[in-house]
């Protein structure tokens, strides 16, 4: 008698049949094959972790360069509307920065206040072609 | 160019890079144990505080043999300089060997002020791992929380808070001699953000499973996992402990010991995605439950678990939680299944031992079951140490069969994820948190669709210019020829320079710490008023118990009505349970008390300084003493006298002086003619049982029989018990009464001093 004896009849059958390549397995080798199929199932996840961004991403990224959580999130709403964010949030601020001559504080600080932004979008043009 | 975070840079080329900026640790301020913690001091000047990164931190010396008392522990660590041992510790010199594992207290009332007040508390009773419950609707905020806004069962986690609570641990490391990890919860649509102010706050633990977010949170799982990419490697580089949070499933699932297989798959997910993002396998933590409890045959179902996970992840840590699911009001049930979640524990292994408090399932956590919690802990795994010497896991049989099923059933959760078309895939169809066991299927799990919940359609495609100038970051990162290190380009990021970090202090000004601690000013000036408390300072809540002789539904409300009739505000049952059907109901009931009471106006009674060991000694030595003892009445209570007179247990015998044992149930007048005829110089009555205060009817009867015999000014007369009390035996007609706690120097320093005074010295 079992423990869960209600579902067992089916459970067992169903697990029965489909473990039957299992069965050969030693543990070790079962342990190996675990691992193997939990690679298979996050390599795609970590795969879209390389090549895209957030904006959750793209504020860490604000914060750690000295900007508050008020100047990040403005910043990125910023570069969202203005459909720089493929290149990076930071990336705008430090190519800004570079440009005017600012520091990327300050860059950063001036793009919260909506300034700069025509010069932000030329210079990915620039950078494009 | 595309660089990931261990080919990044190293801490050594940051260094040389922007200079070593590590800042010191606190010397202004250190803790007294005799004055409470002032959160106005940890408060005050907190924009410049900076505690160093702090990577999470495993008790130190454990797994070697430890002599601690009379004992040899084979399980423990390093010990604590300053603690409070278990109440049963009195019986072993009040010994506290400390366990081997991390010990975890969760702790969030909503006040992050009253909140540190208890994790000096759990300290002090052995935690070294802090975790901070935020609010529940913190996850779907696109954004760090600021300031210091009250929270309802757990707390808006911000950088105020986390470095308030940091500075606070510091200082409270400090005290009790052991550095303690602080730990809270990366998830969430800002999850990186919110991964970067933890390293940059010194927190060393954090929960991070993109699973939470999609299964439990209802986000978007494409998000979900694109910010745990990147929030991973910053865990990688602050050295933080991940946990992770498939024990979430068993909480959820509606018959938790079907959901073992699919536990194993979720650990599973989680743990090699980490590794992925650079997490180093010790630094992976498994957040293990045993599935069932009490009264199913909890531990035959759920050790064949325990071995099966510890098997697959032989590579990560595993933190083992306790089972809520089936915790009802009832502190002292809840108490037993993390007993038996222990034993499992120790049976098989635990990295770090969780802590769930016994009151959960009534309210949000107190003050004291948070230590009673922590005391669970350190009382079981102290019991329970070295038992692996002499017991072990017999795999051949059940157990060895269970094992094997739940990790093939684990292996074929996995091959349909793959065969249905990826992880994606399978949560679409409700894979997870299916009620069945696997591989059978209700088909009642939670679906979530690709394109659906909150942050859906928030992925954006990085350009072949995207750069992020910071020293840690996942995946593509064109950083420019010129450098060397991605944050070279800004002079070194937040984490290199933390003298960076913008600090905002408080963006709401009517709900926020500096209102609430206006609000109970008169308590934080005047530390000598005292009013009740169980979460926030001087909230003013007691707790009655009480048997009404009743059925339980008169019973809740007759329990209100006591509590008016006792002035209580605010009066709630927290718990009943019937002891019969009519006979009774036991009640516990909270209630608010609306007085303050001054310590400076109460009347103390007087500490009575006891003389030195070799004080006594000498003068016993000049001058001889004899006593006679006896537990008297019908009472067969021997081992408190015996404590007191024997020399093993300390007792005054040890001082020299001599004694006559007459036994238990000793007649009054027998135990009065051995003095007369021993020519003792005291009598030492022992009285236990203490109904209608029999106690101190017997010590009123020593005192007549001494008085009647003529020998009343020649005896010295001490009574002794767990229920008796100075006062009242010196009026009931004793020179001395000695309550709960007091050992033979205590008794032996009286009977010098009284005889002294009879003799007129």
């Amino acid at each position: 008698m079992t423990d869960t004896n209600k579902q067992d009849t089916v459970k067992d059958s169903l697990f029965e049949e489909r473990r039957k390549h299992l069965v050969r397995l030693s543990d070790e080798e079962l342990y190996t094959y675990f691992w193997e199929l939990a690679e298979k199932i996050v390599d795609p996840l970590v795969e879209a972790g390389k090549i895209y961004t957030t904006p959750a991403i793209e504020r860490s990224v604000l914060l750690r360069m000295g900007f508050s959580s008020l100047e990040a999130q403005a910043i990125v709403n910023g570069v969202m509307e203005h459909n720089l964010i493929p290149h990076g949030a930071g990336n705008v601020v430090w190519r800004l920065s570079d440009k005017l001559g600012l520091s990327v504080r300050d860059a950063g600080l001036a793009l919260t206040e909506g300034k700069y932004w025509e010069d932000a979008v030329i210079l990915f043009e620039e950078v494009a072609s | 160019m595309n660089k990931y975070p261990e080919k990044c840079c190293s801490d050594n080329t940051l260094n040389q890079l922007v200079g070593n900026v590590v800042p010191a640790r606190e010397t202004k301020i250190a803790l007294s144990p005799d004055e409470r913690l002032d959160i106005r001091k940890i408060l005050d000047g907190l924009e410049n505080y900076h505690s160093p990164r702090r990577p999470w931190h495993w008790r130190e010396e454990s797994n070697e043999p430890r002599k601690i008392g009379d004992f040899t522990y084979y399980e423990t660590s390093k010990p604590l300089e300053q603690s409070v041992p278990l109440p049963g510790s009195r019986g072993f010199g009040f010994i506290d060997p400390q366990p081997d594992c991390v010990i975890t207290t969760e702790i969030a009332s909503g006040r992050f002020e009253d909140d540190v007040r208890r994790m000096r508390m759990a300290a002090w009773h052995g935690a070294d791992h802090i975790m901070v419950i935020r609010t529940a609707g913190q996850s779907h905020i696109d954004s760090l929380l600021e300031g210091t806004t009250q929270g309802i069962g757990g707390i808006p986690v911000t950088r105020k808070q986390c470095r308030a609570t940091r500075r606070a641990l510091d200082l409270i490391e400090d005290e009790v001699g052991r550095p303690i990890n602080f730990h809270s919860y990366v998830s969430g649509v800002a999850g990186p953000d919110i991964a970067v102010m933890f390293v940059e706050e010194g927190v060393s633990g954090v929960h991070q499973d993109p699973q939470y977010n999609v299964l439990y949170r209802n986000i978007n799982m494409l998000r979900s996992y694109v910010d745990a990419c990147e929030s991973k490697a910053i865990i990688a580089y602050g050295g933080q402990l991940q946990i992770d949070g498939a024990h979430n499933a068993n909480a959820t699932a509606m018959e938790a010991w079907k959901v073992m297989p699919e536990l194993m798959v979720q650990h599973a997910i989680n743990t090699i995605f980490s590794v992925k993002c650079g997490i180093k396998p010790e630094n992976i933590a498994l957040s293990s439950v045993p599935p069932t409890a009490p009264p199913a045959p909890c531990m035959r179902l759920d050790l064949p678990y325990a071995v099966a996970l510890r098997d697959f992840f032989r590579d990560y840590k595993i933190r083992a939680q306790q089972n809520t699911k089936y915790m009802e009001s009832e502190t002292r049930e809840a108490t037993v299944t993390h007993t038996l979640n222990m034993v499992i524990s120790r049976l098989t292994s635990a990295d770090i031992q969780s802590t769930i408090t016994p009151d959960e399932g009534r309210n949000v956590p107190w003050h004291y079951f948070n230590v009673n919690a922590c005391n669970t802990a350190r009382q079981s795994l102290a019991g329970l140490d070295g038992v692996r010497q002499m017991l072990e896991v017999k795999r051949d049989g059940p157990l060895g069969e269970r094992v094997r099923e739940i990790k093939e059933s684990a292996v074929l959760f996995m091959e349909e994820i793959i065969e249905t078309g990826g992880y994606y895939s399978a949560v679409e169809q409700g894979f997870f948190v299916d009620s069945a066991e696997y591989p059978e299927r209700r088909g009642d799990g939670i679906a979530r669709q690709v394109d659906g919940g909150i942050g859906n359609d928030s992925l954006y495609l990085r350009a072949n210019d995207y750069f992020a100038p910071v020293c840690v970051h996942f995946g593509n990162n064109n950083i420019p020829p010129q450098f060397e290190c991605a944050s070279e380009a800004i002079g070194g990021d937040t984490f290199q320079d933390p003298s960076k970090i913008q600090f905002i202090d408080e963006l709401d000004e009517n709900d926020n710490v500096n209102v609430r601690i206006e609000e109970k000013r008169k308590y934080y000036d005047h530390p000598n008023l005292i009013r009740p408390e169980v979460e926030f300072l001087a909230d003013g809540v007691i707790v009655l118990t009480m048997m009404l002789a009743c059925d339980k539904r008169h019973a809740e409300v007759a329990a209100l009505a006591i509590g008016e009739k006792m002035a209580l505000a605010d009066c709630e049952v927290i718990h009943s349970q019937v002891m019969h059907p009519s006979e009774g109901t036991y009640i516990e009931m909270k209630g608010k008390v609306g007085f303050d009471i001054d310590l400076e106006k109460l009347e103390l009674p007087e500490i009575i300084e006891t003389l030195s060991e070799k004080e006594i000694r000498a003068d016993i030595h000049a001058r001889p003493m004899t006593i006679v003892a006896a537990t008297v009445g019908e009472d067969e209570h021997s081992v408190g006298l015996k404590e007191i007179i024997d020399i093993k247990h300390g007792g005054i015998e040890g001082f020299g002086i001599k004694y006559h044992y007459l036994g238990t149930s000793c007649p009054i007048d027998k135990l009065v003619d051995s003095a007369i005829e021993t020519h003792a110089d005291a009598i030492l009555i022992s009285t236990i049982i203490s109904h209608n205060n029999i106690h101190y009817d017997n010590m009123q009867k020593l005192a007549n029989t001494c008085i009647e015999k003529g020998v009343r000014d020649q005896l010295i007369l001490i009574a002794g018990g767990t229920q008796v009390v100075h006062e009242t035996a010196v009026e009931s007609g004793m020179d001395a009464g000695f309550g709960r706690g007091s050992s033979g120097i205590d008794v032996a320093s009286f009977l010098v001093n009284k005889r002294r005074e009879m003799q007129g010295e």
